[in-house]
């Protein structure tokens, strides 16, 4: 089977569907690659480059759609490219098959067997195969690149020996794939990072992050089953807008990536926010492309407003990157259809079923819902635990080995002291002897924490030497023995009730 | 009345309800049952000991009993959490004193004198030996008391040739102890009351030469004493209760004293002997650097501006009573949602787990307190540290630099953070008298005031923002 790349006809699609090392791996698939000639141009890959690698250049796009079974592309055809392509064709490409009808219903009629990249579901499956996800990632990264080049300033404080320079405070809208490359960038250069999301779900994730999570007072989650936002109610909306504008006054850097996919971008900072914000700030607007979250984002350009707020409504693809991340996962999505040898459409295969959109002349959009759980499992737990048990067991051995040291000590001292003693006196050494031991034991479970209330408490229980004066009252008030005894139990009583009090005043201030 | 097997039975479950009572304290929520365990076993011993048909003078019984409760009663109640380890103290050397008058008392019993041969001499030894420690823990618990309270001089007092007159005092005791053995009837009297007063002189020098750092391991050693000097009384008495009883709280203050140590990295008997809190600074390495410092204002944006604090108090924080400031901070910084954390070093204070006590008093949860352990993988990536009233505890003397008197001591390592605020009155070193290269680290910088009115500011300034 040929799979062909034919040259993007967009100019401002600077990306490729192939790069010289998907190449190798398509052809390692059992596919033989034709490229059109001069196909990696603007993302940097030259045609030797590709010829090094086993492609076959094709100097047409014409010539290759005759020659091709399995089209990869990038921006979904053009019409013009519609017509060129055989029937029978497979395609690979980006599509927006909600926004694009008409496309689909010519793809159909062509009888191409069209494959959105875009409507590859959400599952973990699928992971490898998602270009939202991966170009999401490039788009967060490089929209904090952005931002900073614009902003003009350090993102990270400093204190240094001419003088403090403050953090810059950057406000991420959306935390979804392109959000949290973004938090992750912004962190890393040393900004003050906060973002916000209506889905409550991501809260842990901004937080893993090492941002803020912003959050309105109203209580309503934006999460849906396919993973992405929903709409969100007028009162949520008004309070999620006063929140805007008093961060638009704080923060000097906002990025937003908030999407509903095939819809128009929602609109999340007015004229009013822009104005609120400081002179020198900088609104990114990854949402550019279906619409713009700002308003006054204007789509492939980056100009100042009248407050001195540059609006980016562009962000550079990182094209090399960009296609060598999506090739891949075209290259991973080619491999589960079978490789070339086993190459089949599988309609039982959840990915290919959803992603499909035209079959054999049939339109097949919108696909059935499919919900995905969005909970990720955290893998670091079971090492954790392990370590920890790890840890715990040498502690035991530690221990076992320092009361055995005891045993013997406590042992032979018992034996020396039995030649010369008396049998009632050996009695009650048996009793302090187990004591100690008995104590040892217990004492060493206490808790750090309450080693002052251990103090205390244990100097009220030692009050129980009152029990020796009340042995030796007497009834004669001038005997020596009850003046000493009286003296003894009174000292005794004061440790037992002002020991006991005080401990019980202590822990009743202990609180989790 | 009740017969001698069933006061034999009350005085078991007394010592077990001791045991569950010390158990308890494993843990925040089990130690107020343990408190309640402590009190019944308390309440048994005393009353199944009135009971018995030994006991006369009820009449005074009564009126002592009924004093000290309304002594210790208001103590209890009036005492600050901040001049705990003092209260502690003083009720050591109340054991203490009780355990010799009843060893008088008992030499004075003339049941005493029916006894014959070895028996005699048994108990004369174990009522010598009780004095002994009695009259120890009495006189070094006074003193403990009067360093804690800043009525004697913290510092170390040691002349040359202690060691030599502390041999002596020893040896004397013990050929006195031999003419009290051999004395007929109470004519040894005179013997053990010189005993006495040797021990009592004893017990202060020993405690005198411990300098105010040590303290935490004096008053737990203290504590050791007073319940051996209980146990001693039950041997004299051959009262199983007592010996129960003063072993368990001996070997509680021995294992408290251990932990000290360790956490000082010194040997117990180089903290008896040594003198320690008065070494001089012969640091080997030159500390480089500069100290600089910060105002109330830049710390406020400082704590604005990070993700993750942490503060390791001192003994400068229960002098200020800055606790409840402090608990403010942190209220508003949990707030903010930043994460907020204590780090606890084990000697902090003066008394083992002090600063625990102190936060509990101002209601900081008590898990958000970290140990030492605890803390330290975390402070590489803290945001802040605020190292408030302490100084040995967090010198990297101790792992950089090993001229230091305090190298090997396990500190709290906030240096490795990114940031380290350190609040103190002024420049002057800790307890253990040492510089501390912390000071002049490039991320440290210090904070010149009083520990509580640094805080009320700082938190003055957050508030304004």
């Amino acid at each position: 089977m040929i799979v062909g790349i034919p040259k993007e006809l967009l100019p401002d699609e600077l990306r490729v569907a192939a790069t010289p090392t998907t190449v190798k791996r398509l052809l390692k698939q059992g596919f033989d690659v034709c490229i059109e000639t001069n196909a990696g141009e603007r993302s940097g890959f030259s045609d030797k480059s590709f010829q090094e690698a086993g492609a076959r250049m094709v100097s047409s796009a014409k010539e290759l759609y005759q020659l091709t079974d399995i089209v990869l592309k990038v921006q979904a055809p053009t019409s013009g490219e519609v017509d060129l392509i055989k029937g029978g064709t497979i395609t690979l490409s980006y599509l927006w098959p909600a926004q694009n009808p008409e496309l689909l219903k010519k793809l159909a009629d062509r009888k191409i067997n069209a494959i959105a990249m875009d409507a590859i579901p959400r599952i973990s499956r699928a992971q490898k195969m998602d270009v939202l996800s991966s170009m999401a990632n490039i788009a967060g990264y490089r929209a904090v690149i952005e931002a900073a080049n614009h902003y003009g300033k350090f993102l990270n404080g400093q204190i240094t020996a001419a003088g403090k320079v403050e953090p810059a405070k950057v406000l991420v809208i959306g935390a979804g794939v392109a959000g949290l490359a973004a938090i992750g960038a912004a962190r890393s250069l040393g900004a003050i990072v906060r973002a916000f999301d209506t889905r409550k779900e991501v809260a842990e994730q901004i937080s893993s992050m090492g941002a803020q999570f912003l959050t309105v007072e109203i209580e309503e989650d934006g999460a849906t089953a396919s993973g992405y936002s929903k709409v969100m109610s007028q009162a949520f909306i008004d309070a999620e807008m006063e929140l805007f504008r008093k961060q638009a006054q704080e923060v000097d850097i906002i990025i937003t990536t908030a999407q509903i996919p095939g819809r128009e971008a929602p609109k999340l900072l007015f004229d009013y926010h822009v104005a609120a914000m400081k002179p020198g700030s900088v609104i990114v607007d990854l949402a550019a492309s279906s619409g713009g979250n700002c308003t006054l984002t204007k789509p492939n350009e980056i100009y100042t407003t009248s407050n001195g707020v540059t609006v980016v409504g562009k962000v550079s693809q990182l094209p090399a990157q960009a296609s060598q991340l999506y090739g891949n996962n075209l290259c991973h999505l080619l491999d589960d259809m079978g490789q070339a040898k086993n190459f089949k459409i599988d309609w039982n295969d959840d990915v290919v079923k959803r992603a499909m959109v035209t079959h054999n002349g049939v339109v097949n959009w919108p696909p059935e819902p499919l919900p995905v759980s969005s909970a990720k499992p955290k893998t670091d737990t079971a090492t954790e635990m392990l370590a920890q048990k790890n840890l715990k067991e040498q502690k035991a051995k530690k221990k076992a080995r320092s009361s055995a040291i005891g045993l013997v000590v406590v042992a032979l001292l018992l034996l020396g002291l039995g030649q010369v003693a008396p049998s009632d006196f050996m009695g009650h050494f048996t009793v302090f002897v187990l004591a100690v031991f008995v104590g040892w034991q217990v004492i060493w479970n206490v808790t750090h924490a309450l080693h002052t209330p251990l103090m205390s408490v244990t100097n009220a229980i030692s009050g129980i030497i009152i029990i020796g004066g009340l042995l030796q009252m007497q009834v004669e008030l001038s005997s020596p023995m009850t003046i000493l005894a009286f003296v003894a139990v009174l000292v005794a009583s004061i440790n037992i009730v002002g020991g006991f009090l005080v401990t019980h005043r202590m822990l009743k201030m202990f609180r989790k | 009345m009740i017969s001698t097997g069933i006061q034999t039975a009350a005085y078991l479950l007394a010592s077990i309800l001791f045991i569950l009572s010390l158990g308890g304290l494993s843990s925040q929520q089990s130690a107020k049952r343990g408190v309640i365990y402590g009190i019944v076993g308390m309440a048994i011993a005393i009353l199944s000991t009135l009971l018995g048909k030994e006991v006369e003078g009820h009449i005074y019984i009564i009126v002592a009993l009924a004093v000290a409760s309304v002594i210790g009663i208001t103590v209890a109640r009036k005492v600050e959490m901040t001049s705990m380890p003092q209260l502690v103290a003083i009720l050591h050397s109340f054991v203490g004193l009780a355990a010799v008058l009843v060893g008088f008392g008992s030499y004075l019993d003339p049941q005493t004198h029916e006894l014959m041969g070895s028996e005699r001499n048994i108990h004369l030894v174990e009522v010598y030996i009780g004095v002994f420690i009695g009259a120890v823990t009495f006189t070094g618990s006074i003193i403990a008391w009067g360093k804690l309270e800043g009525k004697i001089m913290s510092k170390a007092l040691i002349y040359k040739g202690r060691h030599a007159v502390n041999i002596l005092i020893m040896l004397v005791t013990i050929v006195l102890g031999v003419r009290f053995g051999m004395a007929d009837g109470t004519n040894g009297l005179i013997d053990l009351s010189i005993m006495t007063v040797l021990a009592a002189f004893l017990g202060v020098m020993l405690v005198m030469a411990i300098g105010g750092a040590d303290m935490p391991v004096v008053v737990s050693m203290l504590n050791s004493y007073s319940g051996w000097a209980a146990a001693a009384a039950g041997f004299m008495l051959s009262n199983d209760l007592l010996i129960v009883t003063g072993a368990l709280v001996g070997s509680s203050g021995a294992i408290l004293s251990i932990i000290m140590c360790e956490a000082m990295n010194r040997s117990f008997f180089s903290v008896i002997f040594g003198g320690f809190g008065n070494t001089s600074s012969s640091s080997s390495a030159k500390i480089e650097g500069e100290v600089t410092s910060i105002s109330h204002l830049e710390m406020a944006e400082l704590i604005q501006e990070s993700q993750s604090v942490v503060i390791v108090p001192g003994y400068g924080m229960a002098v200020a009573k800055a606790q409840y400031p402090i608990n403010e901070l942190v209220e508003y910084l949990k707030g903010k949602g930043k994460t907020v954390h204590f780090g606890i070093h084990p000697v902090a204070g003066r008394l083992p787990g002090h600063m625990n006590v102190l936060l509990a008093e101002a209601n900081v949860p008590y898990d958000i307190v970290l140990e030492m352990d605890e803390i330290n993988p975390d402070l590489p990536e803290t945001d802040v540290v605020m190292v408030i009233g302490a100084n040995d505890i967090v010198n990297p003397a101790a792992i950089e630099d090993t001229g230091s008197p305090i190298y090997g001591m396990p500190v709290i390592e906030v240096w490795k953070a990114k940031k380290v605020i350190v609040m103190k009155r002024s420049m002057a070193a800790g307890y253990a008298g040492i510089e501390n290269p912390l000071f002049y680290k490039d991320n440290a910088d210090m904070l010149y005031g009083d520990a509580k009115e640094s805080v009320v500011s700082i938190l003055h300034h957050l508030n304004n923002k």
